[in-house]
């Protein structure tokens, strides 16, 4: 069953920059799929207009439409509080909050006026086990957020993503700025996610991609070249430049 | 090529001299002031002169009318510029489309904090105190005064809120927080210390101010204190004034005096600021 469907979608941005152009993409339940491609191709753009986080950035146009489930996720009269509930994001620079950790976490609950402390004292160690970080904060919950390494707040993020439990992840290179065993453990954990969640990532790398996705989407200059399976789309591409790509030639 | 090395740090060298120099001298130069007038007003410095209204034609007696007063205008100003400057900061920094109306007000600010005092004073006296009706009055002259303090309150908190992470906004909203949220959880927590030392800046300005206040509300001399918001009142800056070019056969010693006590109201409202920011820096978590 597909979960996300983006049907002939373009977008500009005022300052012309990174534009999307006509792109069509199926993105089943339950997967996780990656986005990649070379830099400045938009595959943040097309990831944060699943959840119209752009709609803070100066976007001049956007045509085609985008399914989450059956919500119109484009339409201007949706409630985007709570679609941005159903979809969490988890951004390339680990932004923790100037909070507590545990704040960080039971932001999301006070920004939806939840009270429920049964619920929520459940809802943080079920995020931070499922982020991998719970045996490392159980008894600093309440240190700075900002007292963690790297790696520690970015998986304070993915937890942070996590606790409202959405339908859908979307990932923006959430590795990109840590160390090999951070990496690896963000990487499993989104493994072990995907039994329950929909999981959009754009890699930090193609290696990250390869070793991650069920299905692969190479997004080139505002175009989608080609998408499959990973196995298919790394192994036997169709496209010359999703070869090329693939094979180091350039990006 | 040894010699232009040796060349580039003769240079370096006097260039730094050179900023140290002029560093110091402003550090100087306010070391004298307050020395001065330390040492000149030191003596006036009582019990009586702080707690006692002024006697003998302000020849001898206290200041405490004008301190009150001063304090008085400070608190009303602090009332009227706050909120209003508070809220424009934040429209401007969080809400305001990038058009040509923004540019405009951003302009107008601008120009504002650059009109001359006494202006605002004639200002007020054509507005608040005749056309409204208000009378040479504390309400009259606290209105003036936030006029004129508004821009510095405006573009200080502005610049609080801006230096706050685009990155924070993002993510609240991520999470699914309303822009207003956003702004009352994380961005003025945040911008916080930034705000109120401008608010402070701005207040000390408006305390230490007399063109404003001398057509609107500031009295010559007043036996007792101001009973309502519309009565006239003496205050600080306006009775060194008087008494320093008003009042023939003042002893000096009380015009440095006043004028000390003048500094300290204005000094310490710069410390408060200075602690704040400190304080603030000190907690900063990223």
């Amino acid at each position: 069953m597909d979960k996300i469907r983006i049907e002939d979608f373009s977008l500009e941005y005022s300052d012309g920059n990174e534009s999307l152009r006509h792109i069509n993409l199926a993105i089943p339940a339950k997967t996780l799929t990656v986005l990649f491609g070379p830099a400045g191709g938009g595959k943040s753009t097309l990831l944060r207009s699943i959840n119209r986080l752009n709609d803070l950035a100066d976007v001049k146009k956007v045509k085609g439409r985008i399914f989450l489930d059956q919500t119109d996720v484009l339409d201007k009269k949706l409630d985007t509080i709570t679609l941005r509930r159903r979809v969490g994001m988890v951004f390339a620079r680990p932004v923790v909050l100037p909070f507590s950790i545990k704040r960080n976490l039971t932001y999301g609950f006070e920004l939806a006026g939840i009270r429920d402390r049964d619920m929520i004292e459940e809802s943080v160690e079920r995020s931070l086990v499922q982020a991998a970080l719970w045996e490392e904060v159980k008894d600093r919950l309440d240190e700075p957020a900002a007292s963690l390494s790297g790696g520690q707040q970015q998986r304070l993020c993915l937890a942070r993503s996590l606790i409202q439990q959405p339908d859908v992840i979307l990932l923006d290179e959430p590795t990109s700025g840590l160390d090999p065993i951070s990496t690896l453990k963000v990487e499993n954990s989104l493994q072990d996610l995907k039994k329950d969640y929909t999981i959009v990532l754009v890699p930090h790398s193609i290696q990250q991609a390869a070793r991650t996705a069920d299905m692969a989407a190479f997004i080139l200059q505002g175009e989608l070249i080609e998408y499959g399976s990973g196995k298919d789309l790394f192994t036997r591409p169709k496209d010359e430049r999703t070869q090329r790509y693939i094979e180091g030639r350039y990006g | 090529m040894k010699q232009s090395s040796q060349k580039r740090l003769i240079y370096q060298k006097l260039a730094f001299s050179g900023m140290t120099l002029v560093a110091s001298l402003t550090v100087l130069i306010i070391v004298l002031v307050v020395i001065y007038i330390t040492s000149m007003g030191a003596g006036a410095i009582s019990f009586e002169f702080i707690f006692s209204a002024p006697r003998d034609g302000m020849r001898a007696g206290g200041i405490m009318p004008a301190i009150i007063g001063t304090f008085y205008l400070t608190i009303g100003t602090a009332i009227l510029a706050v909120p209003l400057g508070l809220g424009a900061a934040i429209y401007l920094s969080e809400y305001a489309p990038n058009n040509q109306m923004t540019r405009i007000v951003r302009i107008a600010i601008t120009n504002l904090s650059g009109i001359p005092s006494v202006v605002y004073g004639l200002f007020g006296l054509g507005l608040f105190v005749l056309f409204l009706g208000f009378g040479t009055s504390i309400v009259a002259a606290s209105m003036t005064l936030a006029i004129m303090t508004l821009p510095v309150i405006i573009s200080t908190a502005e610049e609080a809120l801006r230096a706050v992470p685009q990155s924070f906004r993002v993510v609240s909203v991520s999470l699914g927080g309303t822009r207003w949220q956003t702004i009352r959880k994380i961005v003025l927590p945040e911008a916080l210390p930034g705000i109120l030392t401008g608010i402070i800046l701005g207040l000390e300005r408006a305390a230490g101010e007399t063109a404003p206040i001398m057509f609107t509300g500031a009295a010559f001399f007043l036996p007792s204190l101001p009973s309502s918001p519309v009565d006239p009142t003496m205050a600080l800056p306006y009775h060194l004034f008087v008494i320093s070019t008003q009042v023939p056969g003042m002893p000096v010693r009380i015009q440095f005096g006043t004028a000390l006590v003048l500094l300290v109201f204005v000094l310490g409202m710069n410390v408060i600021a200075s602690i704040i920011r400190s304080r603030a820096r000190a907690r900063r978590q990223w």
